[in-house]
């Protein structure tokens, strides 16, 4: 066992960091820092940076174009990428359906799509739950029914992040109505302009548009573009579910929010003082805090059990409950710390066309919004009660 | 002892529940919400005509004279429809403001009109530094002729845009946060010297930023006496909150009658949610908090009249971090418990879930109140 950085590792954290300072566009920190939400472009030119250094997809295998670092050099540099307020990763490509296209694609399908992946040039969203199929999501009814050299898609999807704006879907589909639920399912990924696809937007209760319910007509897609074995897609979903719930667990994220919430409580002021000062708020935020340190050490646990060649199973499970729980503990305490000014909800002061001075302090405009969609943390990517399950059932053997 | 309501009490129940019924369908209250001023004028004359702007409003001023359990019962209703009228500002403060401080002139010529809904009122008492301290005020009134000149920013102002008067928190002598010292004032919203800032609030009300900037008023528009505004808020302040827990228990109850609908007859895995065990607890555990805020509810209502500040104040902060504590499992699960749906604006779970979180904040949220009552 050892925490120490060896000097290499320190030499790498120091040249990430002279990259991140002399590259990271202005504006686009900028924005990260108030909270606004980044634009499409913009994460676009962020990643198109990143690529042109080799550095797009730090997870990712050498030979597929990703970096080949070893577990400390990812984890380094995360944590500089979090130190920077750097835009977020959008995981839909990057974190989910990349690896699972280098992991069980054929070579034809490696070749056409990880090269967009990894420069941003395509933007990939997921077709998995159904308003019937949410916590069971092997009960899903989308049909692909085949003829000839394509399969023709029918149904719908809900809660699809990010639909109207990609340019791709990974989609489950049922081929079979044989034996298990699971036994009937494949894994399809489908081109958002193919005739039949229809997004429509559900404004979530932010106020914002980043959900859809996507209607799938007569949809023809091309028998390549499944990934590997028709009904066998279950495997495949859930191997792509351990990866997003190991993305969605967050350290870095969480780790910027704390930051956020300690400049946040040290501006505010409460009895003449500031509110960091008051013992009750600062108990708060160190209780959190032993929280995301705790969540931390587990994580890299994990991550060097993977990099020694056990891969991470049900215990994904354990990053995504922990890792969603502060996120909302975060986001709480934030709108907590503002008082009052967690009311005012001019939604326009998120935007880039907004050039009137702040309602109250400007940090305050973004935090509610991302209160309010953080609560849908517990419930994406499998519900916490249904990761509780699988732990139950897969981990202590219940 | 009888916590029963009695007939007058439950004719009112009654009518509440019509008009909310009949006016505040999901859809009726969305596009109130969006108009112009966010709420209806044909409502609030409907609340005059039906006599609830009077309800609590004295006798002889052309009020009907009830009492705080009458309020909480209408309050409770208005809470089950999430009504955006200014109620709370401009009779419970507002009115509450009058009766305790206001002159014999005060009384005479604005309670008639609050009563009939010809006048609105707004509190202006929030500053930038000032967080959940009601005596913390740096707005300053000074002296000049027979009137006074008041200067300062005050913040979150609910309801400040269609107000016609705006009473205001202002500082005539002593340190910024001392007890002693504090003026309230009835300024005109449309005064010159007065600029605000209006926008949206993410429970579906209005707010503005005021600020004033050399404002004079006279002598006659003093509230209460010169210095002494930190008792006068203390005690409406306490009613606003009695009746924002009743409130609270309305949004509640709601919450906890559709979540528990929903988990029966939303199917996953073959069966529907309901039956999960672990479900079940969850849905035991919000139906127990909405028991406990009720019957605190019904606790500060009794009490928030207590001769005894000490006694009248305990209850009130009591009550303020049960409510708090109380939402914010209730609001939180029933989204949690709704999975996806309940993260939609068009559900009006998500809507119930935001006015209970704002409700923590207003006039002080769980933390300051538990601290509040360990010092009392």
């Amino acid at each position: 066992m050892d925490l120490a950085f060896s000097d290499d590792d320190l030499a790498f954290r120091e040249d990430v960091r002279t990259f991140v300072a002399e590259n990271l566009p202005e504006d686009i920190a900028e924005s990260a820092r108030r909270g606004r939400p980044i634009s499409k472009p913009d994460i676009q030119r962020w990643q198109r940076i990143l690529y042109d250094q080799g550095w797009a997809a730090p997870a990712w295998p050498a030979e597929y174009g990703g970096t080949g670092w070893d577990a400390t050099k990812r984890y380094i540099f995360d944590e500089v990428m979090a130190e920077f307020d750097t835009p977020e990763t959008i995981p839909f490509g990057l974190l989910m359906v990349g690896p699972l296209i280098y992991t069980f694609g054929n070579d034809a399908q490696k070749a056409r799509f990880l090269p967009t992946i990894l420069t941003g040039e395509e933007w990939w969203c997921q077709g998995y739950s159904e308003p019937g199929a949410g916590s069971d999501l092997a009960s899903l009814q989308t049909k692909a029914v085949r003829d000839g050299d394509n399969y023709v898609v029918n149904g719908t999807k809900t809660w699809n992040s990010s639909a109207h704006i990609a340019d791709w879907v990974f989609c489950l589909v049922r081929t079979s109505n044989e034996g298990k639920q699971q036994e009937g399912i494949s894994f399809l990924l489908i081109d958002m302009t193919t005739p039949g696809i229809d997004p429509k937007p559900i404004i979530s209760i932010d106020g914002a548009h980043h959900l859809n319910m996507t209607y799938y007509t007569d949809v023809k897609v091309p028998v390549e573009n499944r990934i590997g074995e028709e009904n066998k897609g279950w495997t495949y979903a859930k191997f792509l579910l351990g990866h997003e719930r190991i993305s969605i667990s967050e350290v870095g994220l969480s780790k910027q929010r704390l930051r956020r919430l300690k400049t946040i409580a040290a501006e505010e002021r409460s009895h003449g003082e500031s509110l960091i000062e008051d013992p009750t708020f600062a108990g708060k935020i160190a209780a959190a805090e032993v929280r995301l340190i705790s969540h931390e050490y587990l994580n890299l646990r994990l991550l060097a059990e993977e990099a020694a060649g056990r891969p991470i199973g049900a215990e994904a499970s354990l990053l995504k409950i922990r890792g969603t729980e502060i996120r909302q503990e975060l986001t709480e305490l934030t709108i907590e710390a503002l008082g009052y000014y967690t009311a005012p909800f001019e939604m326009e002061q998120l935007s880039d066309r907004w050039n009137e001075p702040a309602i109250g302090p400007d940090y305050a405009a973004a935090q509610m919004p991302q209160f309010l969609f953080s609560r849908a943390a517990t419930i994406y990517g499998g519900s916490n009660e249904v990761q509780r399950n699988i732990i139950a059932k897969m981990v202590l053997g219940l | 002892m009888d916590f029963s309501l009695s007939e007058e009490q439950q004719m009112l129940k009654d009518s509440v529940q019509r008009f909310v019924r009949d006016e505040y369908e999901l859809e009726a209250r969305r596009k109130l919400v969006a108009s112009d001023i966010g709420y209806s004028e044909a409502n609030w004359a409907k609340m005059a005509e039906l006599g609830w702007l009077a309800l609590s409003l004295p006798e002889e001023y052309g009020g009907i004279g009830g009492n705080a359990v009458d309020t909480m019962v209408l309050m409770e209703e208005f809470g089950r429809g999430l009504v955006v009228e200014p109620y709370m500002t401009s009779i419970i403060i507002g009115g509450g403001f009058l009766m305790a401080g206001g002159s014999a002139a005060q009384k005479t010529v604005l309670l008639p009109k609050l009563a009939a809904g010809e006048l609105k009122l707004a509190f202006a008492y929030a500053e930038r530094q000032s967080r959940f301290d009601l005596n913390d005020v740096e707005c300053k009134a000074e002296k000049s002729g027979d009137g006074y000149t008041i200067t300062g920013h005050k913040g979150v102002v609910f309801h400040a845009a269609t107000a016609d008067k705006i009473i205001v928190s202002a500082r005539t002598s002593g340190g910024s946060r001392d007890e002693d010292g504090i003026t309230l004032f009835l300024v005109d919203n449309n005064c010159s010297g007065l600029t605000r800032r209006d926008y949206p609030t993410v429970d579906g009300l209005r707010a503005s930023e005021v600020e004033m900037d050399g404002v004079t008023v006279g002598a006659d528009a003093v509230l209460g006496s010169v210095g002494g505004g930190a008792a006068l808020m203390e005690e409406v302040v306490g009613l606003a909150i009695a009746a924002i827990c009743a409130e609270a228990v309305g949004c509640m109850d709601v919450l906890q009658e559709t979540t528990n609908e929903y988990l029966k007859t939303r199917v996953q895995f073959g069966v529907p949610l309901s039956k999960f065990q672990v479900l079940q607890h969850r849905m035991v555990d919000m139906f127990m908090e909405c028991e406990q805020a009720r019957s605190m509810c019904y606790m500060v209502n009794l009490k928030v009249g207590d001769e005894d500040p000490v006694e009248r104040a305990k209850s009130v902060s009591a009550a303020k971090v049960q409510i708090g504590n109380s939402g914010r499992f209730v609001g939180q699960q029933s989204v949690q418990l709704h999975g996806g749906m309940g993260m939609t604006d068009e559900l009006h779970v998500g809507h119930y879930f935001k006015r209970l979180t704002m409700i923590d904040t207003m006039f002080g949220n769980k933390d300051h109140h538990l601290k509040r009552y360990a010092d009392l």
